[in-house]
């Protein structure tokens, strides 16, 4: 699954190998790998970020997928320097994994990051993994060199010990300035393994791998080829449940991330950044949809709601969107009021306020508890609009001798006099109105 | 009644003629008395009595669970038994208890067949003599039969022949002795360059090797994965393919067994060789072949051809290459596999503790010996870099190139090849240790190591004594998955062989006295 989402080469024959080295968290002496044939080769990732001065700007990048391969997980190794000891822990030694390998062609810590951030979604979407870095579900080393342009490649360096994206950057981002001061200061890069410290922010040499080893790779005799078939070369009586059919799969796999941003922007017309942070949070485009489907309110404003005030709110609780206090159907009820024009724009904030106690009223009761319904006796806002007027001539007298921004003054005296129930648009109207009789 | 064959004993089982309490503790009682064999390690008295005690329930409630219910059997060392110590004969899994048992274990307990004990091998099975574990050396059973001894006009004294007893052959060396002793109906070995079918040549005893992929390998501890299968020592062919319908068959947790379905077949018992086609291999015809073991095989060929068989000379011209080839890939793939004996996680740990390394080192120096550490640094050799390509690569070409004869034979019209299993018969213990182990076996493998390097299945029948009154076997390799065919033919010549019954009675009862006179004099 995830090489045809990565636009790779299937290799419907592949082939196992056993990788021998010694290490206490290696129980066989050995890594059954994918060396000589992987599974997957020759793929492609597209990923998005911001640039520019603003950070405003989206620009499409690509990193090319060099393979895909199948091998054994290795057990745990806890280091207790103080006492020379070494915890391991074994339980998952042995356990199947898929080894994703990116070409160099990504070139700073922020487009690590996007590229990585985009394979977790693709993995999640597929299921083929959480894909969660800080419980190991996804573990990333860094393969770091610099150059002049036009040069070949440098001596790189790989990084390991990264748990979180915002790390994957800081480590590649330290790294490169690392290797350009050593290379400008007259000296040579290590084609070494560094370990990098969260702590410092730096990479350390790491002291247990060194030297080029001799893995004296060998076919694994346990394993005969990995066969795989497609609509063309499957057998005639063969049961279904004991091959795997590419086409088949190919066939049932769900929209990537990049198919579904196209269709939020295609189906509710918003903008290709929000369908981006739609998709970047967990839960959200699905809150997002579901209030749209709730609510009469136009979903090129819902997004903003969205986006700018409960991920707003979110981001500053530091909650996920599965925590949030104020579901799509709050939410949603929310913005009906707003839309059938019972309260404003600005009372609506206010009551989002109020919901993100989580004491479970609903929006309707909060505006009756706050009055905050709008006033939408005609009558009753002309005589108030009459009275600030009436009760204000100089400013008044401004107004009708050109000085329109006066105005405003006036519909803030309306709307403290009607303690912001007003609709301000009406009481424009009603004051233009008056002010030009 | 232990001389019986298994198809008797069960009969006899079925009609109460003899409980399997009975049987099993007649067993125990004879491995007592032949303790001076060697032919196991570890004794499983009270788990035996416990699943013949359920045996004999079984028997009385009329629910037998088939022709290996209540029937003792012994198990190689190296094949992991759950609850019971496993240790290939080696220091480095002295005092390991496996929580799992092999497929082909489990598959003869769930039959109800009584485990009585784990045989004598060499360490890891490397070896063809069973002389090179850490419990000693397994002694041949025929050392003192009475065939042996009149020819050889020996007194029967016990003290003279602790000079001059004869080896079993290697490596499953404790199953054939204990199948040849009748301690027990049949016995596991493993083959890997002819480990089951060499023992049995020269003790007497049938020792198949199945075809590659037809038994599962899930629980033998791993020595060539490429070509290691569990071997089936038995005292008639009947017996083998009985034991044969119970370990056959797919196994999920090996991917190496073949996926069609297996289906148990018993022998006829009027078999026509008339219409058959035997090869005799003009390459194994070797200077180093003693001349009564050449006669035996002649004769045997004459007899197929009196039957009617079509008797023909065939080639297997890349013969001469197999031993260089063989020892190529089978030392890269132990190197490989005993790569997981580290000391961390089970078997033998040394005190040596200053860092995992010299832990390691020390570890394997004293676990293994001297046999297991040679090809452990021959195969890691090999695999290097540099050397990979010159020696493992070609290696698996010259391996097909071995493979592609049979082929050749086998589609030319051939039904069955006809060739020696050993040089000659047993030798004498302390002529066998004047060579080193990889001699030994670089001699003695040569007529049965094709059979592993090509998958093939092969089958050794005991045929005829030699002039000193020992076993000469002959070997019958047969196509792919085709052991109907290969062990009916072994069967009926096995009919026409007529090969005598050990006869070691003579020596039980002198050992018996001379036990009852220690005691007498102790006392």
């Amino acid at each position: 699954m995830t090489g045809l989402a990565l636009s790779c080469s299937i290799n419907k024959k592949s082939l196992f190998d056993r990788k021998h080295y010694f290490y206490a968290d290696l129980p066989a002496g050995y890594q059954i790998t994918q060396q000589r044939l992987p599974i997957a080769v020759n793929g492609n990732l597209s990923y998005t970020l911001y640039v520019g001065a603003k950070q405003s700007q989206m620009v499409t990048k690509n990193v090319r997928i060099k393979q895909i391969q199948l091998e054994q997980d290795s057990g745990k190794s806890l280091h207790n320097d103080a006492r020379s000891q070494t915890f391991i822990d074994l339980n998952r030694a042995g356990v199947g994994l898929m080894e994703v390998v990116m070409e160099p062609d990504m070139c700073c810590g922020e487009e690590a990051a996007a590229a990585v951030r985009e394979l977790q979604l693709i993995l999640q979407t597929l299921g083929s993994s959480q894909a969660i870095m800080a419980e190991g579900q996804l573990r990333v080393d860094a393969n770091v060199s610099v150059r002049h342009p036009g040069e070949p490649y440098g001596v790189r360096t790989e990084v390991k010990n990264i748990n979180s994206l915002r790390f994957l950057a800081r480590a590649v981002d330290y790294e490169i300035q690392r290797q350009i001061e050593e290379l400008e200061n007259g000296g040579t890069i290590l084609n070494e393994t560094r370990a990098f410290d969260y702590k410092l922010g730096c990479t350390i040499p790491m002291r247990d791998k060194e030297g080029k080893q001799d893995y004296r790779f060998m076919p694994e005799p346990n394993l005969p080829p990995l066969i795989l078939y497609d609509a063309k070369s499957l057998p005639a009586n063969i049961d279904d449940q004991q091959v795997v059919n590419i086409d088949w799969i190919q066939e049932r796999l769900p929209d990537l991330p990049s198919v579904k941003r196209a269709r939020l922007v295609e189906q509710y017309g918003i903008l290709p950044e929000h369908s981006f942070t739609l998709l970047n949070e967990d839960g959200l485009m699905e809150l997002f949809e579901d209030v749209v489907r709730k609510t009469q309110m136009n979903p090129k404003k819902v997004i903003g709601w969205v986006i700018s005030e409960l991920l707003g709110h979110l981001k500053q609780y530091d909650l996920t969107v599965k925590e949030s206090p104020v579901n799509s159907v709050s939410l949603a009820d929310l913005l009906n009021l707003l839309e059938r024009g019972v309260i404003s724009s600005s009372a609506a904030k206010q009551v989002l306020e109020e919901l993100w106690k989580g004491e479970g009223k609903t929006p309707l009761q909060i505006v009756k508890e706050k009055r905050l319904e709008l006033i939408q006796n005609q009558r009753e806002l002309d005589q108030i609009c009459q009275a600030v007027m009436e009760g204000h001539q100089e400013e008044v007298m401004e107004i009708k001798a050109g000085n329109k921004k006066v105005l405003n003054k006036l519909i803030g005296l309306v709307q403290r006099a009607t303690q912001r129930r007003a609709d301000p648009i009406l009481v424009k109207q009603i004051l233009e109105k008056k002010l030009s009789q | 009644m232990l001389r019986t064959a298994l198809r008797e004993v069960s009969t006899a089982l079925k009609e109460g003629q003899v409980s399997p309490t009975e049987l099993c503790q007649r067993c125990l009682s004879l491995i007592k008395a032949t303790k001076f064999l060697n032919a196991y390690i570890t004794v499983t008295e009270d788990t035996a009595l416990r699943q013949a005690e359920e045996s004999e329930k079984r028997y009385r409630r009329g629910q037998s669970l088939g022709d290996l219910d209540g029937i003792p059997v012994a198990v190689k060392d190296n094949f992991s038994t759950t609850g019971i110590e496993t240790t290939c004969a080696s220091n480095m899994l002295k005092g390991y208890i496996p929580p799992y048992s092999a497929t082909v274990v489990q598959k003869l307990l769930d039959q109800g067949a009584v485990l009585i004990g784990k045989t004598n091998l060499d360490e890891f099975a490397m070896g063809s003599g069973s002389t090179d574990g850490i419990f000693g050396p397994v002694r041949n059973p025929w050392s003192y039969s009475k065939q042996y001894r009149e020819k050889c006009g020996q007194n029967s004294h016990l003290e003279n022949e602790d000079s001059s007893w004869l080896i079993t052959g290697g490596s499953s060396g404790g199953s054939a002795a204990a199948v040849s002793s009748f301690t027990c109906f049949a016995a596991l070995g493993s083959d890997t360059g002819g480990s089951t079918r060499n023992p049995a040549a020269h003790c007497g005893v049938v020792g198949l090797k199945p075809t590659y992929g037809l038994v599962s390998r899930h629980g033998l501890i791993p020595l060539v994965n490429s070509m290691d299968v569990p071997g089936i020592l038995t005292r008639c062919v009947d017996d083998a393919a009985t034991v044969l319908g119970v370990l056959a068959g797919h196994d999920p947790k090996d991917s190496t067994t073949v996926q069609d379905p297996f289906n148990p077949f018993k022998l006829p018992s009027v078999i026509d060789v008339s219409k058959l086609c035997i090869g005799i291999p003009k390459e194994y015809h070797i200077p180093g072949l003693s001349s009564e073991t050449l006669a035996v095989w002649s004769k045997a060929a004459d007899l197929f051809e009196n039957a009617g068989a079509r008797v023909i000379e065939v080639s297997l011209p890349h013969t001469c290459y197999s031993i260089v080839c063989y020892h190529v890939l089978c030392t890269a793939e132990v190197a490989s596999n005993m790569a997981r004996f580290d000391g961390l996680e089970y078997g033998h740990r040394s005190n040596m503790d200053k860092s995992t390394e010299s832990m390691y080192a020390a570890t394997r120096r004293e676990g293994f010996n001297d046999v297991v550490r040679g090809r452990i640094l021959s195969g890691n050799y090999f695999l290097l870099k540099q050397n990979y390509e010159k020696y493992f690569i070609k290696a698996q070409k010259v391996r097909r190139l071995i493979a592609n004869d049979f082929v050749n034979v086998f589609s030319s019209g051939v039904d069955v090849l006809l060739t020696p299993t050993t040089l000659r018969d047993a030798v004498p213990y302390v002529e066998f240790i004047k060579e080193d182990n990889r001699t030994r076996s670089a001699q003695d493998d040569i007529f049965t190591q094709a059979a592993n390097m090509s998958g093939l299945p092969a089958v050794s029948i005991p045929t005829a004594l030699s002039e000193k009154g020992l076993p000469i076997g002959l070997q019958f390799v047969g196509r792919a998955f085709q052991e109907l065919q290969l062990l009916t033919v072994a069967k009926w010549f096995e009919k026409q062989a007529k090969f005598p019954i050990l006869q070691l009675q003579e020596m039980l009862d002198h050992a018996d006295a001379l036990s009852h006179q220690k005691i007498s004099l102790s006392s």
